[in-house]
């Protein structure tokens, strides 16, 4: 029995610590950071833990009863800590709020063990062999704990596994010993069936944890109206008052607010600028903003569009939502969707004798941040684009923001250059996006229109005029050229969205 | 009671296997079956020419010439004799299709390579292949500095290699992690050196190390190396890096199918300084490749002589008969021997086949010596991912006797393939040859797939649960061995000489297995017949 107890001292140690640096890491995660969220969470937990030490003196009697209710107690609340915290952290107004009361339970329950486990014991050895050897344990498992963290828990388990997996051993304690004690606890059974209740609850969010997981970074995004996974993306809608948000794969696409600026930039300048354009290419854009733009010229006959997921197209053209902010316009009968890979598509097109040609051509897919999409900015992939256009055809491709990622956005303009494209670039202020950059191209000369179309909220001759202009800090620099074997442009993304962007 | 040092270790394990345990169990569901065969080169069918007896000849025809052998090198042989009119030949084949280690397969999924899959940037001392590339417009043309411009959809796509080490992907194939000062130095020392190599130029003024390699300076000063094992040159030069040594190793296992102690350091030399090529819309030390590896040129040279192409053949004689030569096969599908009487031969088989059909006590066939290689297609319905850099087409694992998989999809311009096959690649250089290969010969179906497998899953865990199917084909003998001293020595020299009426053609004969070597020993055979034949022709070499 007491060898048993000395035992769950090095698993209470342990569990007692990989809460503490759970909190803190999930705190350093959320917060940012991790200097301060490393410091108050150890300070609070300690300070918490002197609470629990202290409390201890009201506990006259039943001293395992309440050691083995203290050890339920623990796991529950540290168990779920890891989830709970993710969870609330959007729904909540001041998280810090619940990280420190969720640090101080742990922290006090955590206190209370040590001091009563020692006033267990206290007629099983002599003092000075319980006091040496009580805390020789203690401070064992909290090295075990550290070394554990880092190395195993964080890397293969993950913050939410292993706040689960450690609760499940702290209420393991307390079930081994409402079994192994002989001693006389108050409602044995009462404390059986609670503790194995508690071991269960937690051994279903271990398993489930992935799905809370997903459900917790739901409430990352706010209000989460629509969330699909799909074979080539995840797509998450939100709306939050006035503000319709549109996310892939966790990179905001647009918001409702602003996204007149980033579509009349995208379209007009170059359909404003073509004599009577009657086809049309849009190759991504399967939310339908930019068609709905297009759509505003009535010389148009036809639209094709070629977007790899069907589920977009079609969430775009149903809910009415969404079909208010595009004006229904993927019901368009000019529209064809072409619910394919547009490189193949446009490879298998061009290889036809008789293909179509377009006037306009607008390429709206994601920014080039990683090697799949990369191919798409490609000069295979424009090249591949002239065989589908004429002489006076436009291009027009959106190309990330020329001021954070300044390499990238003239990687693609020297890349359509490369391949015999007089390019036309021009950038433009979007409030949810910030300064975002368009590269328009054409095989032959591009003139800007001296009138756009009635009803536009953010385009005239204008301001159309200051987006050509490009202020020193983003003009233009020389890079490489993007190549199917050798995507030069991927790596300045990353590199100058990875410094940009601190997590 | 005392809890002891032993005790309290037991108990860390204990608590380890509780951590180790919940990792699996999410995955404890129920695996799909996954289907799959062993394939190969008929071993069966071969090993009846180790003094097997064949019926007597039912039937001859006569041909101008007989190729036997339909390798890169039989079928080069066959397509130059076409391409210069000379079409009265038959081509036989041991397989019920040509292509040696070029072989490919296909599945709804992709096409995929059964061996070689990939072809450097092509050096200025490959003619023949280089003319080839430019009528297969593989080469499009040349920019005005004369640098070719290869098809850039063939063109190896970004991002080339990965090495998974330390449990994550690093980009590049030359361990990177955890690198210590002095690794780093013998980095930059070695591949300085290598560096060096590829413009130096021996006292006859060739190249040291060329492709094809008798274009190769007989310097001897450099020809001195292949003696040494590419180990034994490492450790006289002090390159006692662990890391460094892995990449030589893996380098050599990977070109040769030996490790970098049963290869010549000539042989390893050449492997890093003989890639010379250059294009004008590539970087140095680029590459071709396909969907179906070096499948897609076996079948383009296939194309022109499909017609001329005998399969399921085995050849087991050929004999002078006066002025013109005897080739006798067994055909497979009727159990008959038959006979082409031919005017000339190209035997373009490997070396220990060459010596049984010729029957030619002169060539000593043991002193050619062959890599086995197990080679497995893995289709599955979902792309591998993994820690660290993305998916590349070459992704090499730190550390394991395997050498890792190539992706067959790596090539599709689709932006997200959901279905690919990987081709896990693995020479059996773990004990000699022959016990390696009756190992692998008497291994069972299971056993490959469940040591692919778990290869796999301990990389990617991830695509547990998409494995459709998993082909296995073990090449007995799959590529010659550049053992210390064969480049150079007598051995191959003596197999090199030609003997009209009967030529030979095969990489075999330049002591290194790939696509430049055995196309062009097959170009040369089938130009030695036009002249012997007194074809006129321009030569291609």
């Amino acid at each position: 029995m007491p060898s048993m107890l000395l035992i769950s001292v090095i698993i209470i140690a342990t569990c007692g610590l990989v809460y503490e640096l759970i909190a803190g890491t999930a705190a350093s995660y959320l917060l940012g950071d991790s200097v301060t969220q490393f410091s108050t969470v150890i300070g609070s937990y300690l300070f918490a833990m002197g609470i629990g030490s202290w409390l201890t003196k009201y506990i006259h009697r039943n001293l395992l009863g309440y050691f083995i209710r203290v050890e339920i107690l623990v796991g529950a609340v540290g168990g779920c800590s890891a989830i709970v915290l993710f969870m609330l952290f959007e729904h909540v107004t001041s998280f810090r709020l619940v990280l420190y009361f969720i640090v101080g339970v742990i922290g006090v329950l955590v206190g209370i063990e040590i001091p009563l486990l020692l006033r267990i014991l206290r007629d099983r050895f002599e003092f000075r062999d319980l006091v040496s050897r009580v805390l020789a344990f203690d401070y064992l498992g909290a090295l075990f704990a550290s070394v554990l963290f880092p190395l195993v828990l964080v890397p293969y388990l993950g913050l939410v596994k292993s706040s689960f997996m450690f609760g499940m051993l702290n209420v393991g304690v307390a079930i081994w010993l409402l079994y192994a004690v002989k001693e006389h606890v108050h409602a044995l059974h009462v404390h059986k069936a609670v503790a194995i209740v508690t071991l269960i609850a937690l051994t279903f969010g271990f398993i489930y944890s992935e799905k809370l997981m997903t459900i917790a970074e739901n409430g990352i995004y706010s209000n989460v109206i629509f969330a699909e996974s799909t074979p080539y993306q995840r797509i998450v809608i939100t709306k939050t008052q006035k503000d319709l948000r549109l996310f892939l794969n966790g990179n905001l696409q647009f918001s409702s607010v602003d996204e007149y600026r980033y579509h009349e930039a995208l379209v007009h300048p170059s359909m404003a600028a073509l004599k009577d354009p009657k086809d049309i290419l849009i190759i991504g854009g399967g939310d339908g903003l930019a068609l709905r733009e297009i759509l505003k010229y009535p010389s148009v006959d036809h639209v094709t569009m070629v977007d790899l997921d069907p589920a977009m197209t079609l969430l775009f053209s149903k809910n009415e939502l969404l079909t208010s902010l595009n004006n229904d316009s993927l019901l368009s009968p000019k529209l064809t969707i072409i619910n394919k890979d547009a490189f193949v598509w446009l490879r298998d097109v061009s290889r036809q004798d008789k293909h179509p040609v377009f006037d306009a051509v607008f390429v709206d897919v994601p920014d080039p941040s990683n090697y799949s999409i990369g191919k798409m900015y490609s000069t295979t992939f424009f090249g591949q684009l002239k065989s589908v256009i004429t002489d006076h055809s436009i291009v027009t491709v959106q190309s990330t923001s020329p001021l954070i990622a300044r390499k990238t956005f003239w990687c693609v303009n020297n890349t359509m250059e490369s391949v015999g494209f007089k390019t036309y670039p021009f950038h433009v202020y979007v409030p949810s996006f910030g300064e975002w950059g368009f590269v328009m191209a054409s095989l032959g000369n591009y003139d800007m229109p001296d009138h756009f179309v009635d009803g536009l909220k953010f385009l005239n001759p204008e301001s159309a005029k200051l987006m050509f202009s490009f202020p020193p800090d983003m003009s233009k620099v020389q890079t490489k050229i993007q190549r199917l074997d050798d995507q030069a442009l991927v790596r300045y993304f990353d590199q100058e969205w990875g410094e940009y962007l601190v997590y | 009671m005392k809890v002891s040092r032993r005790s309290f270790l037991g108990m860390g394990a204990a608590l380890a296997t509780a951590l180790g345990f919940g990792r699996f169990l999410p995955a404890a569901a129920e695996q799909p079956a996954v289907t799959g065969k062993i394939l190969g080169a008929s071993a069966k069918i071969g090993h009846q020419l180790r003094g097997g007896t064949f019926p007597a000849i039912s039937s001859t025809i006569q041909k101008d010439v007989v190729i036997v052998g339909g390798g890169i090198a039989g079928l080069g042989a066959g397509y130059r004799l076409k391409k210069a009119g000379h079409t009265n030949f038959a081509l036989l084949e041991l397989e019920h299709q040509a292509g040696g280690n070029a072989s490919s397969g296909r599945n709804a999924t992709s096409a995929y390579p059964w061996g070689a899959h990939y072809v450097p940037l092509l050096t200025d001392e490959s003619r023949a292949p280089k003319k080839l590339f430019e009528e297969l417009g593989i080469i499009k043309g040349h920019d005005d500095k004369g640098l070719p411009i290869y098809d850039e959809y063939f063109l190896c796509s970004d991002p080339h290699e990965r090495l998974f080490i330390e449990g994550r992907w690093q980009d590049g194939m030359v361990p990177n992690l955890g690198l210590t000062e002095d690794d780093k130095r013998q980095y930059s020392a070695f591949f300085a050196l290598t560096d060096s190599f590829k413009n130096k130029r021996g006292r006859d003024g060739k190249k040291i190390f060329a492709i094809p390699v008798d274009k190769s300076s007989q310097d001897p000063d450099w020809l001195k190396y292949d003696t040494l094992s590419m180990k034994d040159w490492m450790d006289a030069q002090g390159y006692t890096s662990k890391p460094l040594r892995w990449y030589v190793d893996y380098c050599c296992r990977d070109d040769y199918g030996s490790s970098f102690d049963q290869t010549s350091a000539w042989a390893g030399m050449h492997y890093f300084a003989a890639r010379t090529g250059t294009a004008a819309n590539a970087a140095p030390g680029g590459l071709v490749t396909w969907p179906e590896g070096n499948g897609f040129l076996a079948h383009r040279l296939m194309e022109p002589i499909k017609d001329n192409i005998i399969p399921s053949t085995l050849a087991f004689r050929v004999k002078q008969d006066g002025a013109r030569v005897n080739v006798d096969y067994l055909d497979q599908k009727t159990s008959e021997a038959k006979r082409i009487s031919a005017k000339s031969v190209i035997v373009a088989t490997p070396q220990f086949i060459a010596a049984r059909l010729l029957d030619d006590k002169a060539i000593p066939a043991n002193d050619f010596s062959y890599a086995p290689w197990v080679v497995a297609n893995v289709t599955l319905s979902k792309l591998p991912a993994g820690k660290g850099v993305d998916l590349a087409w070459d992704n090499m694992i730190y550390d394991s006797k395997l050498l890792g998989y190539v992706v067959a999809t790596h090539q599709n311009t689709e932006m997200v393939p959901l279905r690919t096959v990987l081709t896990y690649y693995w020479p059996l250089n773990h004990a000699e040859p022959k016990a390696a290969r009756a190992e692998a010969l008497a291994r069972s179906y299971e056993d490959w797939r469940d040591i692919f497998l778990k290869e796999l899953y301990a990389v990617h865990p991830e695509v547990e649960g998409h494995v459709e199917n998993l082909d296995v084909w073990i090449w007995g003998h799959a590529m010659v061995r550049p053992t210390p001293g064969f480049i150079w020595g007598a051995a191959r020299r003596k197999a090199m000489a030609q003997k009209p009426p009967i030529f030979r053609a095969h990489s075999d004969l330049s002591g290194i297995s790939i696509f430049e070597e055995a196309y062009t020993r097959g170009v040369d055979a089938a130009e030695r017949t036009l002249k012997y034949h007194k074809i006129p022709y321009e030569t291609e070499l």
